[in-house]
């Protein structure tokens, strides 16, 4: 088994700047990372903070590169009992004018072999930038398709943090 | 008849749409739609497993010609893939694409799957792995927002070479 690696583009009808905007201030991550607000301002080294809808300081991440509007990295390290373990990983974002429209390319690696974050991240990023280009297209994000069973599950993830 | 068990996927893209399940359906499947969205192509395809599937160049030349493997609206369709339009790449065994359309809340998750039943070069897969995000981003688009977007994709030109290499050497029947 070799280190994993998840990649994914979307392609979004909107500007470069905003597209920035919508991934590094909270106010509008809230409207599309299904209320998580996500804070990734400012230079390398500078934290990057998630806050869950319940309030929450989920992740202890830092920036990497802030290149706006073109490129943006940052350290992935979620505080959750049974993955606050692992090393933290790397999330890398490319923003790049493609006619009238952006190509937003995702990289999130630095993965260690068996990696559960991986596995937790593999699902989730289709759904987030999948609600970030419907949030920057129409003005909404998508709704939370997590089932009951999830939502409790991630609760008492959090109620342990 | 074509043995699905000997396709293995090699490229896989999924997207959420704020879209019912029909709506998503008819769009992989009606011309009207796929002409926004698929680099200009008409879908043409016979409603059943086992039927005939095109995609239509504006003049009606065929572009991408193949059988119907599975017909399950609004939730799966799958079709053999040759693009028969193009010298080399007609000569190239068909792969098999996949859509699975699932509720996700109030959204869809719409999978697309592209599966081969042989040991295909990175430089060819590049084709997909370069096209589909930029097809399916914009049959998002013009589901959500009534326009598609503005992409203009041509195979890589590693894709070109790899694809002459292939129809040449045929390395699927070794």
């Amino acid at each position: 088994m070799s280190k994993p690696t998840f990649v994914y583009v979307t392609y979004i009808a909107a500007t470069p700047e905003k597209v920035w905007q919508a991934l590094t201030d909270p106010d509008l991550t809230e409207k599309y990372w299904f209320g998580y607000r996500v804070s990734a301002r400012g230079q390398a080294g500078d934290p990057v903070t998630a806050v869950s809808p319940r309030g929450k300081e989920v992740h202890r991440d830092a920036l990497i590169e802030s290149d706006p509007p073109r490129r943006l990295s940052y350290s992935w390290h979620p505080l959750y009992r049974g993955m606050s373990d692992e090393r933290p990983s790397r999330v890398t974002f490319t923003i790049e004018p493609f006619k009238n429209q952006i190509r937003l390319t995702i990289v999130h690696d630095d993965f260690d072999e068996g990696s559960k974050v991986y596995e937790s991240i593999k699902g989730g990023w289709p759904a987030v930038l999948s609600s970030l280009k419907s949030f920057l297209e129409t003005g909404c994000g998508l709704e939370s398709s997590w089932s009951e069973a999830d939502q409790k599950r991630v609760a008492e993830m959090e109620a342990g943090l | 008849m074509i043995d699905i068990s000997k396709f293995k996927p090699k490229t896989v893209y999924v997207t959420y749409i704020a879209a019912t399940p029909e709506a998503v359906w008819q769009a992989l499947t009606d011309p009207a739609f796929t002409r926004q969205y698929f680099v200009g192509f008409s879908v043409e395809v016979e409603p059943k497993a086992g039927g005939t599937f095109k995609m239509l160049y504006p003049d009606g030349r065929t572009h991408i010609g193949g059988q119907v493997v599975e017909w399950s609206p609004p939730r799966r369709f799958a079709c053999t893939w040759v693009v028969e339009g193009m010298a080399d790449f007609a000569e190239l065994p068909a792969c098999i694409v996949t859509y699975e359309i699932e509720p996700a809340g109030e959204a869809v998750r719409l999978t697309m799957t592209e599966a081969h039943s042989w040991d295909v070069p990175e430089a060819i897969l590049a084709g997909g792995r370069g096209g589909w995000p930029a097809i399916l981003s914009s049959l998002k688009s013009v589901l959500e927002t009534g326009k598609p977007l503005a992409i203009q994709m041509s195979p890589p030109p590693e894709m070109m070479d790899a694809v002459k290499k292939a129809a040449a050497e045929r390395p699927w029947l070794k």
